[in-house]
């Protein structure tokens, strides 16, 4: 198993450096970095020296992929794909164009990020795989088909509509909750987390239950399911000890792969319940120009997809005795 | 839960719904997004949206920055709070400052000296000696006299690394403001490692700004990354002659100079604290001048986490400064002058809340956790009611709940620019000069900007009439203030000139219906905008349907800002819609975007029409020298006129502001140019209090009828569970029920 980790984890450099090229390549193509520099300045009395000393401070200076003027491999390192994008592979974030630390940036917003991340993810698994479960048992019935009707429903809305709805209902109408805001202290962050959860989690019922109920019911089908009722076991016992043990592996590789990209943050929800998170980080740093961030969180997203498809691998192996890594 | 016993299940429910209960009997306000603590406080509740760049007041040029370090920073000048027009009045200083003017040969030249006679302006600026600066470690000193927070090391920096930030740091000391932080604060324009946005423009005023830069950059190179002291560095444009007196020097007559020193690039900044920032430890942590001001103002930040809070609170050691007694006539009836002669900050701190989204923010303003909004166009119908006079008032929802609204035009003006290097719409020989003149008079006329006030900004905006909006010198309103080329006086209002009349300056123009009257190809216009949004489309549509009516097809091209900017510099736009909003009151800040050496194609300046016309520029030169008056007023006329005739652009209107405040913020009053106005809001805080209490009661009972209901929709589920559970495979009940 060693051995594949490490050849996972080699795999994984090509594609990185690749992801980079593309993320720096794309940037480039639409910014230049004298458009970096009038972002960050102002467009009010701009002058070319100005924005040449901001070039220059920051390394924008420097030609994108070869530098000609160099000799040898600086011809390569004297580049501004090289000292601002190959560097994250040394864990460098540096620091985002108006001078922050992109690192510790990264480290103050995973905190709130995961208080609306990790509660969604676990409340929202588990009502989705019960509702699921629920709609298996009553399969063919109203029950089932009213349930899957509600899905589609809730897949059909926007997850702004939610977010909108939500906050007018909750927090305008009853007011019950804060509309938004944020607050570190867990003692009084629950009050704050409490409807963005809700939301969360709502907005991604429709189209997770309708998919772990397509998975039940095809375990359903099979006969080992049969001969289990025909020794006299009970639906719920034929659910849980046979049906959902054996849906859990598809099941698995949606799940274990978000798992880690959980840090990233939610783009919508942050944004409107004033989070400050790493999806309303990234959103700044796009609407900003801001290059450095960019980069260091599509790397960091692309990297933590990348252990969230190895670790998917390994928890097959976890539950599906069948499998072998090699 | 369906999958336990029946009994367990009610078990649960009953428990969630006693939790729910119990929750209920809980107190009010359970929306309160503050900690309870601060309920009653003498706070100002605000929001930004966006997080601030730059707090440095040499680099700080948004709105949005100016917002914060207004509080904070005090430029030597202010603007009278009241008095319309702007007044500057000292801020710092013991009185307004003395200038000087001085011939080539050292002689005293009058005030009414002609700028080309002008070899040198002196301001002399006279401080008042009771400014000291809010309490900060930068000024902490020991025994010994030595500064004592000026070699934190790395550990003692993560420590700073919090939203207190250097605030943190025991027995922050303070000292008087002398003439000296003003010096200081001059030679930071010229720092290259500072960028100040105003350092091109004011090296070519102060003197010896340019050659300091110089200096400043050969040190850096000597020493990269080293902190410069400037206070070596000489500078004989800006000279303390004593603690309380400061001498600058203008290479010019630059008349204009004075607002400058109302602006936060002329706050002091203390050498000290300069140093202190420049520390490796904090700088490396980002805990500098551009995130952690310094200055002597009302007010002092104490919590900077700029994505979530940020928090000032009253400077303790702010000079003695009043709430003015005088204004204009009708701020008396407005309550305005009830402060009269009350100490300055009339409330103890402002909490700004980072709100990215307009809605949450329009909402929790209703619920009375913001003390005055801005209005979306998204609420504007559920804000404000416009009766059939075109009174604007606030709906009647709102007017119960004690919500005033404010409105005022802004000193900004909207415009659709001409590149007048384009051959078609600016030409290039006299006689395509010539035709394309009439063909932007008659495209002034037929974009009805009246309808796009109306469909587009529900009404709030004035039609432009030229560069100059109100509140300018300059600006006449009545008949004397209309654009010709587009209005007639009639009936005691102006009125738009017909379309036969446009289509008839068309037709001169060698387009008669919108065809090359030679070719007979249609004359099709381009349009680079930065909108390209569903919200933009029906604007764009507008447009083109406005120019369809003579004929002229409109081509939208949507770009992105880059390379819409890009185009301008370049000379590549035709049509283009831009905006300006005044630096200062004063014409020549708006005429500027005329002048021919202001060119964005030739130099690189903010005249992006690229307009030249040397009469204009002749004019221009005369008039940014001249005190406003009778004389200036000529002047002025005479600009006005020629870039009415010439329309370089389509004055398409000055916004208005339409700001919604709680009825408890007192001493309210817009201001279109000055950002340092909390200082003279004053709060209701136990009214406050008391009204939010009314507003917020949780509605408890819909949410129990939301409980219910699930409780209701399980219930059947269960009992078909428990049915299901009993029947064999042929559907024959085996157990009992």
């Amino acid at each position: 198993m060693f051995a594949y980790i490490l050849r996972r984890v080699l795999y994984a450099i090509p594609i990185l450096i690749g992801v980079n090229l593309i993320t720096f390549a794309l940037f480039f193509m639409v910014n230049s970095p004298d458009d970096m520099a009038r972002m960050q300045l102002g467009v009010k009395r701009v002058t070319p020296e100005a924005i040449q000393q901001w070039k220059a401070e920051r390394g924008y200076d420097k030609p994108l992929f070869l530098n000609e003027t160099s000799a040898g491999v600086a011809q390569i390192t004297d580049t501004i794909f090289y000292s601002k994008s190959l560097t994250l592979f040394a864990g460098e974030f540096g620091r985002s164009e108006d001078g922050r630390e992109i690192g510790r940036e990264i480290r103050e917003r995973m905190g709130p990020s995961l208080a609306i991340a990790i509660p969604t993810f676990l409340v929202g698994l588990g009502l989705t795989v019960s509702l699921s479960l629920f709609l298996v048992l009553f399969r063919g019935t109203w029950l089932d088909r009213t349930g899957v009707v509600l899905c589609v429903g809730l897949m059909s809305i926007s997850s702004l509509f939610f977010i909108i709805g939500g906050q007018f209902i909750f927090a305008r109408m009853l007011q019950l909750v804060p509309i938004s805001g944020y607050e570190s202290n867990p003692l009084v962050a629950w009050h704050f987390l409490i409807l963005p959860v809700t939301v969360a989690v709502v907005a991604g019922i429709g189209s997770s239950t309708r998919w772990y109920r397509t998975l039940f019911l095809e375990e359903i089908g099979k006969d080992y399911v049969r001969t289990a009722r025909a020794k006299g076991l009970s639906d719920t016992a034929v659910l849980f000890r046979h049906v959902l043990r054996n849906g859990l592996i598809p099941i698995l590789t949606g799940v274990v792969v978000v798992i880690p990209t959980l840090f990233m943050g939610s783009l919508l929800i942050e944004s409107f319940f004033g989070i400050p998170g790493l999806g309303s980080y990234t959103i700044d740093a796009i609407a900003a120009q801001d290059f450095a961030v960019v980069r260091a969180m599509v790397f960091l997203g692309s990297g933590l997809y990348l252990l969230g498809l190895i670790l998917t691998d390994l928890s097959y192996t976890l539950v599906d005795p069948r499998i072998r890594l090699k | 839960m369906v999958f336990l016993s029946i009994s367990a299940c009610c078990r649960c429910l009953c428990l969630f719904l006693g939790a729910a209960l119990l929750l209920t009997g809980c107190g009010n306000e359970w929306n309160d997004p503050y900690p309870a603590a601060e309920r009653g406080a003498n706070r100002l509740y605000s929001a930004f949206s966006e997080r601030p760049k730059h707090l440095d007041p040499a680099i700080s040029y948004s709105n949005s920055e100016i917002g914060f370090i207004a509080q904070i920073y005090e430029p030597p000048l202010q603007y009278h709070y009241l008095k319309r027009p702007y007044e500057l009045i000292p801020s710092t200083l013991d009185g307004m400052p003395q200038i000087r003017l001085y011939d080539k040969a050292g002689r005293l030249l009058p005030e009414t000296a002609s700028g080309d006679q002008v070899e040198r302006s002196v301001y002399r600026l006279k401080l008042r000696p009771d400014v000291r600066y809010q309490p900060h470690p930068a000024f902490s000193l020991n025994e010994d006299g030595s500064a004592r927070y000026m070699n934190l090391d790395a550990s003692q920096s993560r420590a700073l690394q919090t939203p207190s930030g250097p605030m943190a740091l025991a027995e922050p000391g303070s000292r008087l403001l002398t003439a000296h932080d003003y010096v200081y604060q001059i030679k930071r324009l010229a720092h290259p490692s500072v960028q100040s946005p105003i350092y091109g423009m004011m090296s070519e005023h102060i003197l010896g700004l340019k050659s300091l830069s110089a200096l400043i950059k050969s040190a850096l190179d000597s020493a990269p990354g080293a902190w410069v002291d400037l206070d070596t560095m000489p500078l004989p444009g800006a000279v303390a002659i004593d603690d309380q007196t400061l001498e600058i020097t203008l290479e010019d007559k630059y008349p204009q100079f004075i607002y400058w020193l109302a602006m936060n690039f002329f706050a002091p900044v203390p050498r000290e604290v300069d140093q202190f920032y420049s520390q490796p430890a904090l700088r490396n942590g980002n805990v500098q001048l551009d995130t952690w001001p310094v200055g002597t103002g009302p007010f002092m930040m104490v919590y900077n986490n700029p994505n979530a809070r940020i928090e000032l609170s009253r400077n303790p050691n702010f000079h003695d400064e009043r709430y003015p007694c005088q204004g204009q006539p009708e701020d008396i009836a407005a309550g305005l002058l009830t402060s009269c002669d009350a100490r300055l900050p009339l409330i103890d701190s402002i909490v700004f809340s980072r709100e990215k989204e307009s809605l949450p923010y329009w909402n929790k303003f209703l619920q009375g956790y913001y003390d005055e909004s801005g209005i979306s166009s998204d609420s504007f119908d559920q804000a404000v009611r416009v009766n059939i006079n075109g009174d604007v008032n606030v709906s009647p929802a709102m007017s119960a709940q004690g919500i005033q609204l404010q409105t005022s035009v802004r000193t900004s003006v909207y415009y659709m620019g001409f590149n007048m290097l384009d051959p078609v719409v600016g030409g290039r020989t006299p006689e395509e000069q010539r035709r394309a003149k009439l063909l932007r008079q008659a495209l002034s006329i037929v974009l009805d900007q009246e309808e796009f006030i109306s469909i587009f900004l529900n009404g709030r905006g004035q039609p432009g009439m030229g560069p100059l909006p109100p509140g300018i010198f300059g600006h006449l309103d009545g008949e004397a203030g209309i654009n010709p080329v587009v209005y007639k006086w009639k009936d005691g209002a102006p009125q738009r000139r017909s379309l036969a009349e446009a289509k008839a300056l068309l037709a001169k123009a060698g387009w008669p219906d919108g065809r090359d009257a030679k070719t007979g190809s249609p004359l099709v216009l381009n349009l680079d905008t930065t909108s390209g949004g569903l919200g933009d489309k029906s604007t764009m549509d507008w447009m083109s349907r406005q120019l369809n009516q003579v004929g002229v097809q409109l081509v939208i091209r949507s770009t992105d800002f880059n390379r819409f900017q890009e185009k301008l510099r370049k000379g590549s736009a035709q049509l283009y819609f831009l905006g300006w909003n005044a630096d200062y009151p004063d014409p020549e800040n708006f005429f500027f975007l005329f002048y021919g050496p202001e060119g964005k194609v030739a130099h690189g300046g903010e005249n992006t029409a690229n307009y030249s016309n040397p009469e204009f520029d002749r004019l221009f030169r005369i008039m940014k020298n001249q005190p406003n008056g009778p004389s200036r007023q000529a002047v002025i006329d005479q600009m006005l006129n020629l870039v009415r005739e010439d329309a370089p652009w389509i004055y398409s209107f000055y916004p208005k502001s339409y700001v919604l405040r709680q009825g408890w913020l007192q001493n309210f009053k817009l201001n279109n140019v000055a950002s340092n106005t909390i200082k003279y809001q004053r709060i209701d805080a136990a009214s406050r209090a008391q009204l939010r209490a009314e507003w917020n009661d949780p509605l408890r009972w819909p949410f129990l009828i939301m409980l219910g209901g699930l409780v209701l929709l399980l219930w059947p589920a269960l009992n078909a569970y428990r049915v299901r559970s009993g029947l064999d495979a042929f559907g024959k009940q085996v157990r009992k029920r």
